[in-house]
């Protein structure tokens, strides 16, 4: 009722501890838009402050309560308003009563787990945020803080490489072989193609990432396939025992770990694609899926930087 | 210290000349000729026959030194309606999305024409530089190279239509 003019209203200010030395990571958001909020990892204690600033001076806002809640969800665009919240924390900051100046509330939500990465993909989007809501009798005022939240993986104890003889009878043999299964993502794919029979001519050879992103479960699983990178790897015909070599640097394109059965809704994944075109511009192909994930900067650090933290808390408490 | 001298060891620095130990060539693989050449003329158009029953025919020359055809060299002649009965067949057959001909000329066959009708010469070329074009892109293809009417068409002095249609394996 505010465009009656005379009710009080109030901006909400969140405000997150130690955000001078957070770091910032970026989102792609929906429309394609880059967006950059507050960096978490999973188990990190999310505090802040909430600052309540009336709008007209003088005048007492009444409320039914004002609290602070810590939601990750899930959000399909093939069932749009249907978020699945998956985790989901309430903090009560005030009691219903009334508000007479401009006021701020601390909070702390200790050790929140976060199991997964946040991620804008083609139809799905994971996301964490902070609502600050003050209720009233018509309408609430609601204020919404998105963060962003990395998984990170240790080196994965088994990373062997991915070799294989393929080809088509008579035609075409090749054997290619990838250094690892496993790469993080600013990864280097080194590997080689080797030809063991050219029957056809050759134009050229690349190297595609792809990004499959499938979303529902059952018979209701929806594909959906892009292509992040192409990488030419080979121009002109090879003959028999020629060697290609590969050097491909994932730090340049714009990747994501790969995500399995997020919470049984969706699954990101991601795919090397050997592309070979012939002088008639016939393709030949070879799909190969490779895991992606994120290797931590500076993980020790971190681990130290945690527990000064929790002790830094309780002294102020 | 460390730790960061140790994550620069596995860092850019060296993976950025990383490769892999590949087998080194033999000179022979190296210098061999390529086990790729296949190479498809069709040329020197001819018109045979009077009155109603003339056609154009050409030749169509093949060198190749793929296993899988028969020989070599051949030299066989043709005329359109047998690359629309190869078409056919390929199409019917081989489960691969076949290239289309030059087209009939039906317009050019009906009487009363200031020119030659299907005998202008200028018709003829484009005609032949199509079937040229599309005898090496299907020739080229490796499921078509299966199929027993390519060969047939290719390198048998005559087409039998009554064929038995099916794969070849390479020997």
């Amino acid at each position: 009722m505010s465009f009656l003019g005379f009710r009080q209203t109030a901006d909400i200010d969140v405000v997150l501890d130690c955000s001078d030395t957070r770091k910032l990571a970026e989102i792609k958001t929906e429309d394609g838009k880059k967006e950059r909020h507050y960096l978490y990892y999973d188990g990190e204690t999310v505090s802040g402050k909430v600052n309540v600033t009336l709008k007209k001076p003088g005048m007492k806002l009444e409320h039914q309560g004002i609290k602070v809640e810590f939601i990750g969800e899930i959000e399909l665009f093939q069932d749009r308003g249907n978020h699945h919240e998956f985790t989901s924390l309430v903090k009560d900051l005030a009691r219903p009563g009334d508000l007479l100046q401009n006021t701020s509330y601390s909070f702390e939500f200790v050790n929140v787990e976060k199991p997964y990465e946040s991620y804008t993909g083609s139809n799905v989007r994971l996301r964490y945020f902070i609502r600050v809501t003050i209720t009233r009798r018509l309408s609430d005022i609601v204020k919404d803080v998105e963060i962003i939240v990395h998984t990170l993986s240790s080196y994965p104890e088994v990373n062997s490489p991915i070799k294989m003889e393929v080809g088509i009878e008579d035609c075409l043999h090749i054997e290619f072989e990838y250094n690892k299964s496993k790469y993080h993502l600013k990864d280097v794919i080194v590997g080689k193609i080797y030809f063991l029979l050219v029957r056809i001519k050759i134009k050229h050879m690349e190297i595609a990432i792809i990004k499959r992103e499938t979303t529902g479960i059952g018979q209701n699983t929806f594909n959906e396939n892009e292509t992040l990178a192409k990488y030419e790897i080979m121009d002109g015909a090879p003959v028999r025992g020629e060697s290609i070599p590969i050097r491909l640097f994932l730090g340049g394109y714009d990747l994501t770990p790969t995500m399995k059965d997020i919470n049984k809704k969706f699954s990101v994944r991601y795919y090397l694609n050997l592309v070979l075109v012939d002088e008639e511009e016939r393709r030949y192909f070879k799909q190969q899926e490779i895991v992606l994930w994120r290797k931590g900067d500076k993980p020790r650090t971190r681990i130290q930087q945690q527990p000064q933290q929790t002790v830094e808390q309780k002294q102020k408490e | 210290m460390n730790t960061v001298n140790g994550s620069s060891a596995d860092g850019p620095t060296q993976e950025s000349t990383k490769r892999l130990q590949a087998k080194k060539q033999t000179l022979d693989d190296a210098y061999a000729a390529p086990a790729n050449f296949l190479e498809i003329d069709v040329g020197n158009a001819m018109t045979h026959g009077f009155a109603r029953n003339r056609y154009t025919d050409y030749e169509i020359r093949l060198r190749t030194n793929l296993p899988i055809f028969k020989s070599k060299e051949s030299s066989v002649r043709r005329r359109y309606s047998d690359f629309e009965w190869l078409r056919n067949e390929l199409e019917r057959d081989s489960k691969i999305v076949v290239p289309p001909l030059p087209g009939k000329a039906w317009k050019r066959q009906m009487p009363f024409r200031g020119d030659d009708g299907i005998f202008e010469e200028d018709f003829i070329e484009d005609r032949r530089k199509g079937l040229e074009a599309f005898v090496n892109k299907v020739a080229g293809h490796p499921l078509a190279q299966n199929e027993r009417c390519l060969h047939m068409f290719l390198q048998e002095p005559v087409i039998d239509k009554n064929y038995v249609p099916g794969k070849i394996r390479n020997t």
